[in-house]
């Protein structure tokens, strides 16, 4: 614990310089089209997003708790925290969404090389490299271990061949952290490493999945004899499933984030402009200062509540972590409990907007009244990426309540 | 907000902890039960308590308490919820002695705090009047007559009215049944003139009573706090006494839920155990999450009554929470109890009958869960 008067000092000059650094417009609250995932052809609908961005990357403030050898920021937790206050005092975006920083990141940081760290780290903190993830195969889901990709030493390269499946913008990633099989000999969860290489790389493919929310943000990705170094190989050969699992932590947690929205006034991370359930629901039937339905009053209530403790459950865990800790077992459960309540809130806004909300295209529905029936089918992966539900469930069973495993389809 | 325990909170949980294990299994409950005990608790087991200081944690030192705040008196509960252990620490202490310390005036205060640190004084909040917990809903009446009052009415499920020594009446000085402005509350001795008291013998064997007040005469000075000013100050006491409940709550749950994890890693059928099959492992994975949110609920809610900047309605706000979701999940927690220890579960020689006959009438009292989702959509303006 740092003392509270050089926090204090931290809080001080943290608010100057946001004030002094933190454009007008980066103000005000997210809008789709100007999500910044950086990389290398990047956009960017409003140049204010850029000037942000550069500004708090200079600082090493898009990683606050990342080492500054790296270009990270360097702060510790008690001073990470003030920051994300500080920002959330004026609003401020999140200068940069990536799976670099909220997956790849973390465990390169624990399992990389110096090397490995060097070439990596600064370009994820800067927003400079997009990177993707290929992990799940069209015929391992959520028995992910029994994945096929494989991976051939030949001199200083590896040889991959194989494909991936709901890889989340493969399409737009410059590099992709892969999980690929480097021996066949072994038990699946034996033969497994974790390796990274550019998306430009020939050999590599990919292919857009539509889905039923109409958007297509998930691709097939192939591999046709994909020439890798093998100094980009992660944490050692065959090793990759001690690095996949940690990386799945560090993924669950933040899909579990979805969760918290239920609770604010606005939606935290998702972007509808659907502000909150029971503001919708009263403004669809006109009432004033009472909700006129009291089954679905009674239900949002209940939501709310839940979505409260859930909140506070998420809190309680970032106080009981020590510092420098990474998320333990109760990821599965945040993640498992988070996800089901993004679905009931978007189950909900369907009650609240009535037929509004059921809409496909066209004349008749507001922009959005449309983002609400796109983005409540867009939830329904929520418990399935980074882990089914049910997959979640196992693992509490099994590492949480220490319950028998004979069937062993927990993932080791 | 303050979702973990301090040092010394965490001291108090473990020896409070020990001491129940030791001194209070559910035998205890079990035993009061059989004998048909005329108080309904363990007097020597309510005197080792009192010298342990446990009435005295949420009452300043000035009143001869020990000042450790709710979160103090918190711990406490949910470690005697564990074994269910009967005593007067609901009635008379976390809602007797809060009554005093919310409404009192300076003298009231310095006179009777100190007789329920040492357990002298034993109180009873008179609150329901019907089947259902609605506070503002009171037609029992305090008309002015000369320098007192004259009380008439009737209230049921109070907790310990046949033990206590004073009874906190509320009651409808002005206005109509339903409004909130014109209550009162005062502090009648259980034995006067008027004041007839039956005991009901409740499912879970914690003891209340119906009480009917007949003319029953009462001087200026038994009022407590403002006349027809009371809606407040009586909230914030109920409040403080659902965050209790829910803390005692939160102990009961985690024990039966402990109970039936111990029984799913024991029981074999199918030359298997029954922990193994995915059909209950994920049910208990699905309470183990919600016990995770009942405990962060429990732990906002107490650090906030502890925590002078927190206004009385944000307090509401998260007692409501607390109480709608441990009401909540005590019910689901201990229904999947009795389901999952099958046959025995439904024995009442098997301890965990007790649990899921505690979890109804602990969900009941002070509100239940659709009580407080309707609270808690009121007080958010919705």
């Amino acid at each position: 614990m740092q003392a509270i008067a050089q926090l204090e000092d931290f809080r001080e000059s943290t608010r100057a310089w946001l004030e002094e650094n933190c454009p007008p417009s980066m103000r005000t609250p997210m809008v789709d089209a100007e999500v910044v995932w950086g990389g290398r052809n990047a956009t960017y609908a409003n140049p204010e997003s850029k000037v942000w961005l550069d500004r708090m990357a200079a600082k090493g403030w898009t990683t606050p708790t990342w080492p500054v050898e790296y270009g990270g920021g360097g702060l510790s937790k008690e001073e990470s925290i003030i920051l994300s206050q500080e920002m959330a005092r004026i609003n401020a975006r999140t200068p940069l969404n990536s799976f670099g920083i909220s997956m790849l990141g973390p465990v390169l940081l624990e399992y990389g090389t110096h090397e490995q760290k060097m070439e990596h780290i600064p370009k994820i903190v800067r927003g400079e490299i997009r990177w993707c993830q290929g992990y799940s195969e069209p015929g391992s889901g959520s028995d992910l271990a029994s994945l096929s990709t494989k991976a051939v030493p030949d001199g200083d390269d590896y040889v991959i061949n194989g494909s991936k499946v709901w890889t989340s913008y493969a399409d737009k990633a410059d590099w992709i952290f892969c999980l690929v099989r480097t021996d066949s000999e072994v038990p699946k969860h034996a033969g497994i490493s974790f390796i990274l290489f550019d998306m430009l790389t020939p050999g590599v493919s990919t292919k857009p999945i539509q889905l039923i929310s109409g958007q297509s943000p998930f691709c097939e990705t192939f591999f046709d004899d994909v020439r890798a170094k093998s100094s980009n190989l992660v944490g050692g050969l065959n090793n990759g499933w001690t690095i996949a699992k940690r990386l799945l932590q560090h993924e669950r947690t933040m899909i579990s984030g979805f969760g918290l929205a239920g609770s604010q006034g606005d939606k935290g991370g998702t972007t509808s402009t659907m502000d909150s359930v029971e503001g919708a629901a009263m403004h669809y039937r006109g009432d004033v200062d009472r909700l006129s339905d009291p089954a679905l009053r009674d239900q949002i209530a209940q939501f709310k509540i839940d979505s409260a403790a859930f909140a506070m459950t998420s809190q309680r865990s970032i106080q009981e972590s020590k510092q420098g800790q990474g998320p333990n077992a109760t990821s599965s459960m945040l993640k498992n409990y988070g996800c089901e309540l993004n679905k009931r809130r978007y189950e909900l806004l369907l009650s609240a907007l009535g037929s509004q909300a059921l809409g496909w295209e066209g004349e008749g529905f507001e922009a959005d009244e449309l983002a609400v029936t796109r983005e409540w089918l867009r939830s329904k992966a929520n418990s399935i990426e980074g882990g089914t539900s049910e997959v979640q469930l196992n693992v509490i069973a099994k590492r949480v309540l220490g319950l028998p495993d004979i069937l062993s389809l927990v993932q080791k | 907000m303050s979702f973990v325990l301090n040092e010394d909170q965490q001291l108090l949980k473990d020896s409070a902890k020990s001491f129940v294990d030791q001194n209070a299994p559910v035998s205890v409950l079990r035993g009061l039960r059989d004998s048909k005990d005329g108080r309904g608790y363990d007097q020597a087991l309510w005197q080792q308590m009192l010298e342990l200081g446990w009435a005295g944690m949420a009452i300043p030192e000035a009143y001869g308490g020990f000042d450790f705040g709710y979160q103090g008196l918190g711990v406490v509960l949910e470690e005697t919820g564990r074994t269910l252990l009967s005593s007067p620490l609901i009635a008379s202490v976390l809602l007797g002695g809060s009554a005093i310390t919310v409404l009192g005036s300076e003298a009231q205060k310095s006179s009777l705090l100190p007789q329920i640190v040492a357990g002298e004084l034993l109180l009873a909040l008179a609150v329901d009047e019907k089947v259902n917990h609605c506070p503002n809903r009171i037609s029992t009446t305090a008309e002015k007559k000369g320098d007192g009052y004259v009380i008439n009415g009737s209230k049921t499920f109070v907790l310990d009215g046949h033990i206590a020594n004073k009874l906190l009446v509320v009651a409808r000085t002005s206005g109509a049944t339903d409004d909130n402005d014109g209550l009162s509350v005062f502090l009648v001795d259980a034995d006067v003139e008027g004041v007839s008291i039956a005991r009901s013998w409740m499912v879970d064997s914690r003891n209340s009573a119906k009480i009917t007040f007949n003319n029953v005469s009462v001087d200026a000075d038994s009022l407590l706090g403002e006349e027809g000013n009371a809606f407040a100050g009586l909230n914030r006491v109920l409040d403080i006494g659902r965050i209790g409940v829910a803390a005692e709550m939160l102990g009961s749950m985690q024990q039966a839920f402990d109970m039936t994890l111990d029984y799913l890693k024991q029981r074999e059928q199918f030359g298997v155990l029954i922990g193994s099959f995915q059909g209950l492992q994920h049910r208990a994975a699905e309470m183990y999450s919600e016990i995770e949110l009942c405990k962060s609920a429990v732990r906002g809610a107490l650090s906030a009554l502890d925590d002078g900047d927190k206004t009385d309605e944000e307090v509401a706000i998260l007692a409501s929470i607390a109480k709608a979701k441990l009401s909540e999940v005590a019910t689901l927690v201990s229904n999947e109890a009795v389901q999952m220890h099958g046959g025995i579960g439904m024995t009442d020689e098997y301890d965990i009958g007790f649990y899921m006959k505690r979890a109804r009438v602990a969900s009941a009292f002070l509100g239940d869960a659709l009580f407080h989702r309707d609270r808690y959509a009121t007080l958010s303006g919705f």
